[in-house]
C-alpha cells in the first residue's frame, strides 16, 4: 500500500458545474428530481412497469427483418449508407401516403418530411412557429414528450379539459377566445385525437368537426400528432382531421407504434408553405433524415404484410388492455376510475379524492410497481390525483400482478388519507421530461 | 495495473436511491481505473452470489445506498461468502442506519443532537394525528423536520414551518418509510465530515460547508449542479472546525464504523456542531460531499478507495488467519 499523502488542505468554492452561467434560460427546466430518479428502479425486472410506453416489439417476425436488412446492405448498401435528401427518401415518402390513406388522407408524397420519430417532427414543428413565450394549445392532460418540447421553446401552454370522447369543443373555443382577449394569439392546437396518450380516449367523430370549426374561426393551425391512430381495436381506424382539412392541419405520423421505435422514423404531413421550412430546418438540425432507417422502413413495407404485421400488433394490445381493465375493476379500490380505451396503450386512472399519486410514487416502487404520476402530462402542475398506466409491454399475468400490487399501495395511501386528511400539495414545479421509454 | 488484483463495484439495487448508487459507482469506478485497479461494477440481484462464489473479487466496494445497501443486509451475505469488503459490519451498519438510534448512541458518548420524537404511522392512526402532532409541536416548536427513520439523499425529507405544512411532511415522509422522526431543527451551518481510515487509523477530512440555493439540502439540491454551493474547507473558525472533526470521529468510534462514514452537523451559531446522522456508505457521485473532501484533504479518490480496498483485503487475511490459528 502507498503512504497516504501528507494532509494538504486546498480551498474549494464549487457549485460542480463550472458552465452554469454559459447556460440558456430554454436549460433552466433541465433538472434531476425524485422521481425521475425512481424510474430508473422501474427498469428492473422485479418491478412490474405500467410507466413505460415502449412498444411490445417481441412479434415482429425478425428473420424476416434480418434477411430484408441484409438484402438491403448487400444490393443497395451504398445508397442506403450515403447521405440523402433532408426532405426524405422520395420511395419510403410515397409508402407513407399508403400508410396515411388509412386514416382517410389522400397526400402528395411532395408534401411529406421525413423526420426521426414524429418527436423530431413536434421539435421542428414548434422551431418554426414558435417564440419564447408563444401560446400552445394541447389537451388536458397532453403528451409528457410534446410539453418537453414546448418547454424547450420557452411556449406558454394552455390547457383545455377532455373527456371521455376527447377535448371538449366548448372549452376549446372559449380558451381560444381569452387568449386572444389577452391580446395574444395561439400559434397552434397540439392535439392527439386518436388514442390518446395518456388519456386513453379518443375524439369523437362529431367533436373533430366542431374542433376543425373551432379552430378555422380562430384562425388557428392545428397539430395532429396520430402515432397510435392504426392501434384502434374496434372497426375501422378513426379518419383523420388532416383528412378534412389540408390546409389548416400538420399531420404527424410514426412507424415506432406499428413497425419498430428503434428505427427513428416518423413524419409530417403539412400544407406547401410550410413543408418547405420544415424542410429547411431539417437541413440545418440533422442535414438529412437517418438515411439507412428509411431504407430499412421502406423494404419492409415493400417486402411484409405490414398491414397483417399491425392486425397482429392489434390483437396482442387488445388482450392486454382486456387484462387491464378486468383487474382494475377487480382490484381498485371503489372510488377509483379510469377511462376505457378502444385502441392505443394507456388508461388514464383517477385516484380516490385527497390521494395524490406523485407523493405514493416512493411507495409503489417499494411495493414493486411504477407507473408515470399525472402530473407529469401537465404544463401547470396539475393531475395530481391521476396516473397513466401502460399495459402496453407487460403480458396479461404481469398486468393482473401490478394492479393487484399497485391496488394495496392506493389502499394503504388511503389509510394515510384517513390519518393526516386529503393532501392539498399544490402544484408542482412544471413539466418534468420525459425518459426515452416514457413516450 | 495495481497489485490488489480485480475489485468489485456493487451499485444499483432496489432501494429508491438506485439511481444515486449507480451514479456513486461510476464514479469510485472510474477513480480506481485512474490509478490502476482492474475493477468490475455489478448491480446487486439474483446473479451476484453465484457470480461471487464462482469467481471471488479480491475485495467489494459496496456504493448501494438506501435499504440493503446501508442496514448491513448486503454486508451480512458477503460475510457468509467470506468476501472481503470495504466498510462497517453488519451489526454496526443496522445501528447506524436506524437514525434515532444512531443518535441515542451518539448522545450517550456526549454528542448533541437535536430533541427528536420517533413514531409509526400506526399510533398517529390510532391515537388521532391532530392531538398527536399538536403535542410534538408544543413539545419541540417550530420549524421542524420531518424524515423516515431510514433512508437517505434526503428523500421523504422536509422542513416544517407552520402547522399547516405538517400533514402533508408525514404523509410524503410515509411514503418512503413506516417509521417518522420529527426534529428540532437547529439553524446554523450545514456541513458534512467525511471520516476515512486507510490503516493508520480514522481520521476526520475537511468539513464541507452545504449552502443550497433553495435553503434546504433536499433531493434536488443534492443532484442538480449549480442547485448549491459547497465551501471546502467549510468556513468555520479554527476551533469549530476542530470541534467538527472530534464529533465525527466520536460519532464514527461510537457506532462501530470502519474505514469510511461521513456524519452530517449543523454547527450553531455559538459554533456547536449538533449530530443529525451518520452514512455508512456515502455518496460519491460528482456533487456529493466525500469525493469534494478528499480533494479538499489534498487527496486522490482514486488511491484513498485503492487503499480502503487494500485495507478490507488485508483485514479479510488477518481473520481468516486468526480463525485457522484457533
Amino acid at each position: 500500500m502507498e503512504d497516504v499523502p501528507e494532509y494538504r488542505p486546498v480551498h474549494r468554492e464549487t457549485r460542480f458545474d463550472a458552465d452554469l452561467a454559459r447556460y440558456a434560460a430554454r436549460a433552466k427546466g433541465m433538472v434531476a428530481s425524485e422521481i425521475r430518479a425512481l424510474f430508473s428502479v422501474a427498469n428492473r425486472p422485479e418491478v412490474v412497469s405500467l410507466a413505460g410506453g415502449a412498444p411490445n416489439i417481441s412479434g415482429l417476425p425478425l428473420d424476416v427483418v434480418g434477411s430484408l436488412l441484409n438484402e438491403l446492405v448487400g444490393e443497395r448498401g451504398t445508397v442506403a449508407m450515403q447521405y440523402g435528401s433532408a426532405q426524405g427518401d422520395p420511395a419510403l415518402r410515397e409508402q407513407i401516403t399508403d400508410v396515411m390513406s388509412l386514416v382517410g388522407i389522400d397526400a402528395s408524397p411532395d408534401d411529406v418530411v421525413v423526420t426521426v420519430g414524429s418527436q423530431q417532427a413536434l421539435d421542428l414543428v414548434t422551431r418554426i412557429f414558435c417564440d419564447p413565450g408563444d401560446v400552445v394549445i394541447c389537451e388536458a392532460p397532453s403528451y409528457v414528450g410534446a410539453l418537453g418540447v414546448f418547454a424547450s421553446y420557452q411556449c406558454d401552454v394552455v390547457h383545455v379539459a377532455m373527456d371521455d370522447h376527447g377535448l371538449i369543443p366548448e372549452h376549446l373555443d372559449s380558451a381560444l377566445a381569452s387568449v386572444a382577449a389577452s391580446g395574444r394569439r395561439a400559434k397552434f392546437l397540439y392535439t392527439i385525437p386518436s388514442h390518446h396518450n395518456p388519456m386513453g380516449v379518443s375524439l369523437s367523430l362529431e367533436r373533430r368537426a366542431q374542433v376543425l370549426e373551432i379552430c378555422r374561426r380562430h384562425d388557428v393551425l392545428v397539430i395532429e400528432d396520430d402515432p397510435y391512430g392504426l392501434l384502434g381495436f374496434d372497426g375501422e381506424p378513426y379518419r383523420a382531421l388532416r383528412a378534412d382539412d389540408p390546409a389548416r392541419v400538420v399531420y404527424l405520423g410514426s412507424f415506432s407504434k406499428t413497425f419498430a421505435p428503434g428505427f427513428r422514423v416518423g413524419w409530417a404531413l403539412a400544407p406547401h408553405a410550410i413543408r418547405d421550412k420544415l424542410v429547411l430546418a431539417q437541413e440545418s438540425a440533422t442535414l438529412c433524415p437517418p438515411t439507412f432507417s428509411q431504407h430499412a422502413v421502406g423494404t419492409y413495407l415493400a417486402n411484409h404484410d405490414w398491414r397483417g404485421q399491425i392486425k397482429a400488433f392489434r390483437e396482442m394490445y387488445r388482450e392486454r388492455r382486456d387484462a387491464m381493465l378486468a383487474s382494475l375493476a377487480d382490484l381498485m379500490p371503489a372510488t377509483t376510475t379510469w377511462t376505457k380505451p378502444n385502441g392505443g396503450f394507456y388508461v388514464w386512472v383517477t385516484l380516490p379524492e385527497g390521494i395524490d399519486a406523485k407523493a405514493m410514487s416512493p411507495r409503489a416502487i417499494t411495493a414493486r410497481v411504477a407507473y408515470v404520476p399525472g402530473t407529469a402530462f401537465y404544463a401547470d402542475g396539475f393531475g395530481s390525483q391521476s396516473m397513466r398506466l401502460s399495459y402496453c409491454f407487460p403480458s396479461p399475468e404481469r398486468i393482473r400482478e401490478g394492479i393487484r400490487r399497485l391496488a394495496a399501495v392506493v389502499e394503504q395511501e388511503m389509510d394515510l388519507r384517513d390519518t393526516f386528511g386529503p393532501l392539498h400539495l399544490g402544484r408542482g414545479r412544471g413539466v418534468e421530461s420525459p425518459g426515452p421509454d416514457l413516450r | 495495473m495495481s497489485d490488489l488484483g480485480r475489485v468489485l463495484v456493487l451499485a444499483g439495487g432496489l432501494s429508491h436511491e438506485r439511481d444515486v448508487s449507480l451514479r456513486s459507482g461510476r464514479r469510485v469506478s472510474e477513480a480506481l481505473r485512474a490509478v490502476g485497479v482492474d475493477v468490475e461494477e455489478r448491480d446487486a440481484d439474483a446473479g451476484l452470489i453465484p457470480a461471487l462464489q464462482d469467481d471471488p473479487p479480491s475485495a467489494v466496494f459496496p456504493l448501494l445506498h438506501g435499504s440493503a445497501g446501508e442496514d448491513g443486509a448486503l454486508r451480512e451475505v458477503l460475510d457468509l461468502l467470506d468476501v472481503p469488503y470495504v466498510g462497517a459490519s453488519p451489526v454496526a451498519c443496522r445501528l447506524a442506519f436506524d437514525k434515532p438510534v444512531a443518535k441515542t448512541i451518539v448522545a450517550a458518548a456526549g454528542l448533541r443532537t437535536p430533541k427528536s420524537v420517533v413514531l409509526p404511522h400506526e399510533t398517529f392512526r390510532e391515537l388521532g394525528a391532530q392531538t398527536v402532532l399538536g403535542r410534538i409541536v408544543e413539545r419541540l416548536g417550530l420549524p421542524l423536520v420531518v424524515k423516515p427513520t431510514r433512508g437517505g439523499s434526503a428523500l421523504g425529507c422536509n422542513v416544517v414551518r407552520t402547522v399547516p405544512e405538517l400533514p402533508a411532511a408525514m404523509v410524503n415522509c410515509f411514503a418512503y418509510g413506516e417509521v417518522s422522526l420529527l426534529e428540532q431543527h437547529v439553524s446554523g451551518t450545514e456541513v458534512s465530515v467525511a471520516v476515512v481510515d486507510v490503516g493508520d487509523g480514522p481520521r476526520a477530512l475537511p468539513a464541507v460547508e452545504i449552502v443550497p440555493d433553495s435553503g434546504f439540502y433536499d433531493y434536488a439540491a443534492r443532484y442538480n449542479a449549480g442547485a448549491t454551493e459547497f465551501v471546502a474547507p467549510a468556513r468555520l473558525s479554527d476551533a469549530a472546525a476542530a470541534v467538527c472533526a472530534d464529533v465525527a470521529l466520536a460519532a464514527h468510534q461510537a457506532l462501530g464504523l470502519r474505514d469510511l462514514s461521513r456524519t452530517d452537523l449543523i454547527v450553531d451559531r455559538d459554533g456547536v456542531p449538533w449530530f443529525l446522522e451518520v452514512n455508512v456508505a456515502p455518496g460519491m457521485t460528482e456533487t456529493s460531499l466525500v469525493p469534494l473532501a478528499v480533494e479538499s484533504a489534498g487527496l486522490d479518490l482514486g488511491i484513498v478507495c485503492r487503499d480502503l480496498l487494500h485495507g478490507a483485503a488485508h483485514r479479510a487475511e488477518a481473520e481468516r488467519a486468526e480463525r485457522g490459528g484457533r
